[in-house]
């Protein structure tokens, strides 16, 4: 498309294509969940990945709204981001389907590889440059370890498919081959460096920053739930058995992670790095569920990645429109916000408010599940962490609820394009309706 | 017909109120706020006073997770019912002399209280308790901080901190226990039948007690209650300490003790000794306020604590005369922070020592403010009497030195709150209150509504109490069943 310079169609062509690819995906769906893994072992589409897929393709077409005239500003080869987009996500969509490890990396490679062009794709921005190297040399430097786990597990096993390594596990419960374990702490390694988990989380904050807020949105959402995804899927299919052995390496990185990314996000005047430490501190909530490894598992990661990336988008997409508005990403930015822009603010709220896990939003739901995880399994002293760095994270979001509410600024009213608000009004409502009535999407897994 | 309807009829209303333009708000919130009480009136004459839940309603919210929508009436609820629904139409009221900017969003904010404290009050399902629980908070918060006094911002978010935080761990709690039952759900009756032992039952008392004790709030976990309420609009504040707390005194009868007897019987002790300690603290800080706002905040925590002494001390007497001390104590402090709200609003000013006199110039808001004193102040006659009477013979049956100490409190209670209607009232009246205006219009009939609760309820308590008889006696009997069962 790029070739004909027909730029008004890529936004409407994409969105359809998508659209459609969501429909097929769905169209899967089967009550009994009994797929059967296909292109000889490598896939396996059951209802976990249909889910994931979703969930991945619709936020994808909420953040491509939002970029409707955020590209042209930024740069002029505007395709090229819409392609480089649609190849990280079929990257992704082999991340939540692969039944052999060859396929994870691969997925994982597809996705990591668009988006080290995505981060650098402001060329004549230092930050965006800055941003596109380090993640870069770190995406680099993780992949080697996730390979080389890969092949430890494979010289150890001898396979590469899930079923025959889960098989493995079982028929030998004595003897184990102790590269094995090796392999797995080296993909918890690799797989916590793209998840953004402590102490793996140093390049979120200095990307985050540096990509352009679309991007930022973009891997802070799709991208984590699908590292989520994949990494839940290769641990709940393989390594379920041999809990014992890895629960405790998690365990601490979630309370690490936790921490670092709540207590850090506190200190933070800028609203996008407080959402990058946010975002490492959710990332210790979605770790709950793998830590707690159960069959409610893949349900309760799924529910929370909605509501969290929901809440994002909004998020991002706000701090898109303050930022054109104010030339700030500070938290300044947003004072005085509610009087002149309710809506604004009232979505802002709900997202903000969704993200801190109050009742009534998706983000509670969410919270709900993982805690229920956890306290099935007797982890109550995680819980307790957990609950304190949710009392932590008031602090921060209600920061900017303050500032728009209680804060006076400048009157002048923000414009709000109409994609915007279709999106917007979009995520407030998907967030209020799963947060009263979840059933609706957790029963899908 | 169902509880479900008179938790969504306050949502839909507050819906409604926001259709409406800011002007005419205010009597759409109060149209709404009289339906509400004409609803529960309605229940009221069909209720019959037993120990059973009526009106109930259970049907399947979140299946996978063993969460029902399930809610009802039984004495207990009904009397936090008709409290809520007294109340708000009451609080509406009183702002009638007020111009909120954006009035629209303040009605709305106030009525989706209303549906969340309904819920809790009716709740018999740990996750439906926790969502209304959270669900009164967030617009409280919002009243406060959006149309409050000047150190807003910092208060409220100590506030909000606070309550938050006790609430995760009751959320804590709640999953716990229901991860305990045998079919997977949050039914409170579920809960009932469980039989913990001890020392899990301590940490699950431990869980519900600290999110009760902040809300209510008890020594020592009162510190944000002062400030919030100080700062608070008049109706926030209203809200606050006339049925908000109440979330917290009932939570503790509901909640707390039935779901962890045992847990209970080894905190009992320190739990009436924190409240007991929390009245004479309270006390004696009421008793050196300058600031009328805060002495009544001061004496709300005094006289809470005495609620709680009462039902930790779990026996008839004292869980029936905190049934009738909440709505007595919502009715009182209601009409205290109207007439203080009255005051400042005419003075610029809440501070005690530069008025007096005003009893000349304003005869009608004298005998309205003096008849609030004194039924705050418990004189026999005034419905302050009832309760307190019973609840320190509550006290009375747990240790005699506790009651005694609560009950020299409340005789002090008398001293800083008559010496405060003097102060204010009596004397020589100064440039600033020379010109006190008497009340008349919108805030005669409020006080006017208070005054008569206050002397009906003195006077003839028997029906108020009737009506939760029976269920608090069955409540009563069978937790104390379950004392003997860990007492080897």
């Amino acid at each position: 498309m790029g070739l004909y310079k027909a730029q008004k169609a890529l936004l409407p062509v994409t969105v359809l294509g998508l659209l459609v690819a969501l429909g097929t995906a769905v169209m899967q769906w089967t009550e009994k969940n009994e797929a059967a893994p296909m292109y000889s072992g490598m896939m396996l589409f059951n209802n976990f990945s249909i889910a994931f897929s979703a969930i991945s393709i619709v936020s994808t077409i909420l953040i491509l709204l939002l970029s409707k005239g955020y590209f042209e500003k930024i740069s002029n080869h505007i395709a090229e981001y819409y392609a480089i987009i649609l190849f990280s996500l079929a990257g992704i969509i082999v991340m939540v389907s692969y039944h052999n490890l060859s396929m994870m990396f691969i997925g994982i490679e597809i996705m990591s590889v668009s988006l080290y062009i995505l981060a650098g794709i402001r060329k004549n921005d230092f930050a965006s440059n800055e941003a596109a190297l380090k993640y870069f040399l770190m995406g680099a430097f993780s992949t080697g370890f996730l390979l080389f786990g890969i092949a430890l597990i494979y010289g150890s096993s001898g396979s590469f498919d899930l079923e025959g390594i889960r098989t493995y596990v079982a028929g030998n419960p004595q003897n184990i081959d102790p590269l094995f374990y090796t392999g797995i702490l080296l993909i918890i390694v690799g797989m916590c460096f793209k998840v953004g988990a402590a102490p793996f989380h140093f390049w979120t904050p200095d990307v985050y920053e540096g990509a352009p807020s679309l991007i930022t949105a973009y891997m802070s959402t799709v991208v984590k739930v699908a590292g989520f995804a994949a990494f839940l899927r290769l641990f709940s299919a393989c390594f379920l058995l041999m809990a014992d052995f890895w629960t405790p390496v998690l365990l601490v990185i979630t309370i690490v992670t936790l921490f670092i990314g709540n207590i850090t996000a506190l200190y933070q005047q800028s609203f996008k790095r407080m959402m990058a430490f946010s975002s490492i501190s959710h990332a210790g909530y979605l770790m709950f569920a793998i830590v707690a490894i159960g069959a409610a598992s893949a349900n309760s990661i799924f529910v929370y990645a909605t509501a969290y990336s929901i809440a994002s988008i909004v998020a991002f997409g706000s701090l898109i429109l303050v930022r054109q508005h104010s030339g700030t990403d500070n938290f300044e930015g947003f004072n005085g916000l509610a009087k002149h822009n309710p809506f604004l603010a009232f979505v802002l709220t709900v997202s903000m408010l969704s993200l801190a896990g109050i009742p009534l939003t998706a983000g509670f739901i969410g919270k709900f599940y993982m805690f229920t995880g956890a306290l099935s399994q007797y982890k109550v002293w995680l819980v307790i962490i957990a609950v304190i760095n949710a009392i932590i994270s008031i602090f921060y979001y209600f920061r900017v609820i303050i500032a728009m509410y209680f804060r006076s600024g400048d009157d002048a009213e923000v414009a709000i394009p109409a994609y915007y608000k279709l999106v917007f009004g979009f995520s407030a409502l998907a967030t209020i309706v799963i947060g009263i009535y979840p059933t609706l999407i957790s029963a899908l897994i | 017909m169902t509880v479900s309807i008179l938790l969504f009829l306050p949502v839909v209303a507050a819906l409604i109120v926001l259709l409406f333009k800011n002007e005419s708000a205010k009597h759409v919130a109060m149209f709404f706020g009289l339906a509400e009480l004409a609803l529960a009136i309605y229940f009221l004459a069909g209720f019959v006073p037993n120990a059973s839940t009526q009106y109930v309603i259970d049907v399947p919210w979140i299946p996978v997770a063993g969460v029902y929508f399930s809610a009802g009436i039984d004495g207990i609820s009904m009397v936090m019912v008709l409290l809520t629904t007294v109340l708000v139409p009451l609080i509406i009221l009183t702002t009638y002399q007020h111009e909120h900017t954006n009035a629209k969003a303040f009605y709305a904010l106030i009525l989706f209280m209303q549906a969340g404290l309904l819920t809790v009050f009716t709740a018999l399902d740990g996750f439906l308790f926790y969502v209304g629980w959270e669900a009164a908070l967030i617009p409280i918060y919002f009243i406060c901080a959006l149309w409050g006094g000047e150190n807003r911002i910092k208060v409220n978010i100590k506030f909000f901190i606070y309550t938050f935080a006790g609430s995760l761990f009751m959320l804590v709690g709640i999953i716990y226990l229901y991860l305990q039952t045998p079919g997977k759900v949050y039914d409170i009756h579920a809960f009932y039948n469980l039989t913990l032992d001890p020392s899990q039952q301590s940490w699950v008392f431990l869980a519900f007690f600290i999110a009760f004790a902040i809300k209510m709030p008890l020594f020592p976990f009162h510190t944000w209650q002062p400030d919030t309420y100080t700062e608070a609009p008049s109706a926030g504040t209203m809200m606050l300490s006339g049925i908000m707390l109440k979330m917290g005194i009932y939570g503790v009868i509901r909640w707390l003790i039935p779901n962890a007897p045992l847990g209970f019987l080894q905190w009992q002790s320190v739990a009436i000794i924190l409240s007991v300690i929390g009245i004479v603290y309270a006390s004696l800080i009421a008793f050196n306020q300058k600031d009328g706002k805060r002495l009544v905040a001061y004496s709300s925590i005094a006289h809470v604590g005495l609620i709680a002494a009462g039902i930790f001390a779990w026996n008839i007497q004292g869980v029936q005369g905190a049934m009738i001390q909440m709505v007595s104590h919502g009715i009182n402090v209601v009409g205290m922070f109207f007439i203080w709200d009255i005051i400042s609003r005419r003075l610029q000013t809440r501070e005690i020592a530069s008025m007096g006199g005003i009893a000349k110039v304003a005869p009608k808001f004298a005998i309205a403010f003096l008849i609030v004193v004194l039924g705050t102040v418990a004189l026999p006659l005034t419905n302050g009497f009832v309760g307190e009477f019973l609840l320190l013979k509550g006290v009375y049956n747990y240790g005699i030195w506790f009651a005694a100490v609560a009950g020299l409190t409340i005789i002090f209670g008398a001293v800083y709150m008559l010496r405060m209607y003097k102060n204010v009232m009596q004397g020589e009246s100064n440039e600033l209150t020379a010109v006190f205006a008497d009340i008349k219009g919108s805030e005669k009939l409020a006080l006017g509504i208070i005054c008569a609760l206050i002397i009906v309820i003195g006077v003839y308590p028997q029906p108020l109490l009737h009506i939760s008889e029976a269920a608090v006696t069955n409540l009563v009997n069978t937790v104390g069943a379950k004392f003997n069962t860990g007492r080897f």
